[in-house]
């Protein structure tokens, strides 16, 4: 099994972050991991994105052109993102913000509200939690009582307090994942 | 015990060097490896083993730092990215002339000039062929992996001590920036007092009755005895070019064709050998992991059983003058790279093979 996944969105919303929870509840299952974040200039331009690969094997590359999953949270991570997907891949995007919908006729397409849901539950910082929930419920490269040891390897002892609303947080994005398009 | 941490590079880096023993840090901020320096502070190193970490108030301070701790016989280390490290160009000349162990870490960045923040490769020619003045050398390791960055801050400095010759570890800002596992060996103990005078008899330690001065210095104005000191130097670096070449080969064995690359690019060309068997391409990698001293005989050797090398760098151009003098001709050598800070993607990399080696 590899996963090899592109997570893109605004800086802030917790792109980044989502990316390590992955890579690390990987490392705490025995798969090899690698998490590639955008820098520097990039970032400052408003878009963050991290490559996270899950392999039961060694990993090549950290860097790729395509991928098998692009979770998309803005509108010009779609621009830059969509057509990096592999054919028979997976988009997953929050329509918030967005004002052109993939187009891809050769992919499979959820949406996932997760920042309106974050909104309403006034759990802004969990959004990316929410998201991470939807993308595990369609590919669960990692089991979730490996996503609990992720959480307490990835955040910082004073924010421990703060894993079962992250958890649940997860649970809810299981729920809200949709889809738009199945092509297999 | 090993332990398992999910790391970035830089971060790896400094963690590495702490467990290895060392005893001091001397370095100034700058992008993409600014890590190294905020983790060894957040560490709070001086509480842990003893370690101190310094921000000196620039790089040409930070180095000659080096060359003071090193001239004591402590293991030191600086780390910066590649304008910093062409500040302290005066000072590694200075260090491999006095023939003072220490470990530089840079981490790559496009230039020339300030450039860009983004990775590059194109400091191969300044680590290798000597970037500050005068005929010396430094031991280079290239790793391309975070596990990498973490074991060559211990090896670093064990060949550093082994030859009393600084090393640089050239990364670049990708395997700095991002993260993997990685196993981290266990605390190593900081030498003592003791130790230091058992182990490096030439150290200014304070001199005893028992012993003449000893004097830390590159300067020599008896012009024989400078010539001496010279060949003394350039017979230690056909020894370690003897002894220390470390290279890795992937899929090599029947491979038609050949990329050698290092860092970044080797794990690029790892992708690209997949992507290209799915062509019905067979092609191999060989990875040098030191560039000083280059494998030329393994390069030479594949002369013999591949038709072709598409050398793989993020540089205009450098390393594969290197290989194109081992080859000596009998095979295609080719360059191909992305410059200014762009990575070269898998696919690009088939298709330069293909255009440039095969094609060609």
């Amino acid at each position: 099994m590899t996963e090899e996944i592109i997570i893109a969105g605004f800086g802030g919303q917790g792109v980044l972050s989502m990316g390590k929870i992955l890579a690390y509840s990987g490392v705490m299952q025995d798969k090899e991991v690698s998490w590639m974040p955008s820098y520097g200039p990039e970032m400052r331009g408003g878009t963050a994105n991290v490559t996270v690969i899950i392999s039961d094997e060694r990993i090549s590359s950290p860097i790729l052109n395509a991928f098998d999953t692009a979770i998309i949270l803005n509108q010009q991570s779609m621009d830059k993102f969509e057509n990096s997907v592999k054919p028979g891949g997976l988009l997953i995007y929050d329509p918030n913000g967005i004002t052109r919908h993939p187009e891809r006729k050769d992919i499979n397409i959820y949406t996932i509200e997760a920042a309106e849901k974050a909104g309403k539950l006034g759990l802004s910082k969990v959004f990316n939690m929410i998201v991470l929930g939807g993308f595990l419920k369609l590919k669960p490269v990692v089991g979730m009582e490996f996503i609990h040891k992720g959480l307490e390897k990835s955040l910082p002892l004073r924010h421990h307090g703060m894993i079962p609303e992250n958890e649940k947080a997860i649970e809810t994005g299981k729920g809200l994942i949709t889809a738009v398009q199945l092509v297999n | 015990m090993k332990e398992l941490r999910l790391m970035k590079g830089n971060e790896a880096f400094a963690e590495a060097a702490i467990r290895a023993g060392a005893d001091g840090y001397f370095g100034y901020p700058i992008t993409p490896q600014s890590e190294v320096m905020e983790y060894l502070m957040a560490q709070k190193t001086s509480e842990r083993t003893g370690m101190i970490v310094l921000q000196a108030e620039s790089e040409i301070a930070a180095i000659n730092m080096v060359y003071g701790g090193a001239s004591c016989g402590k293991r030191v280390l600086t780390s910066s990215s590649s304008p910093g490290i062409s500040l302290k160009q005066e000072g590694i000349s200075y260090i491999a002339g006095a023939e003072l162990p220490c470990l530089i870490l840079n981490v790559v960045r496009g230039g020339p000039g300030l450039g860009t923040i983004q990775p590059s490769q194109s400091d191969y020619f300044q680590s290798t062929k000597g970037g500050g003045h005068g005929d010396y050398r430094l031991i280079v390791l290239a790793p391309s992996s975070v596990q990498e960055m973490a074991d060559f801050a211990g090896l670093g400095f064990e060949l550093a001590f082994k030859y009393r010759n600084p090393v640089l570890i050239l990364s670049d800002g990708a395997i700095g920036q991002m993260m993997e596992k990685v196993w981290l060996d266990v605390q190593k103990p900081r030498f003592t007092e003791e130790e230091i005078i058992k182990n490096t008899p030439w150290a200014t330690t304070g001199k005893t009755p028992d012993r003449e001065r000893n004097i830390i210095t590159s300067l020599d104005l008896d012009s024989l005895k400078m010539e001496q000191h010279n060949r003394a130097l350039q017979a230690k670096y056909r020894i370690i070019e003897q002894e220390e070449i470390r290279y890795e080969k992937f899929n090599c064995e029947d491979a038609d064709y050949a990329f050698i690359a290092y860092g970044t690019s080797a794990r690029i060309c790892q992708k690209a050998i997949q992507l290209a068997a799915g062509q019905g391409i067979n092609v191999g990698l060989m990875r040098p992991i030191t560039l000083f001293p280059f494998p030329k005989k393994v390069v030479a050797e594949m002369t013999s059983h591949v038709k072709g090398i598409l050398v793989v760098e993020m540089s205009a151009g450098q390393m594969v003058e290197d290989v194109q003098l081992a080859t000596q001709g009998r095979v295609k050598v080719e360059h191909f790279g992305r410059v200014g800070g762009i990575i070269p993607s898998p696919i690009e990399v088939v298709e330069a093979l293909k255009k440039q080696i095969i094609g060609g």
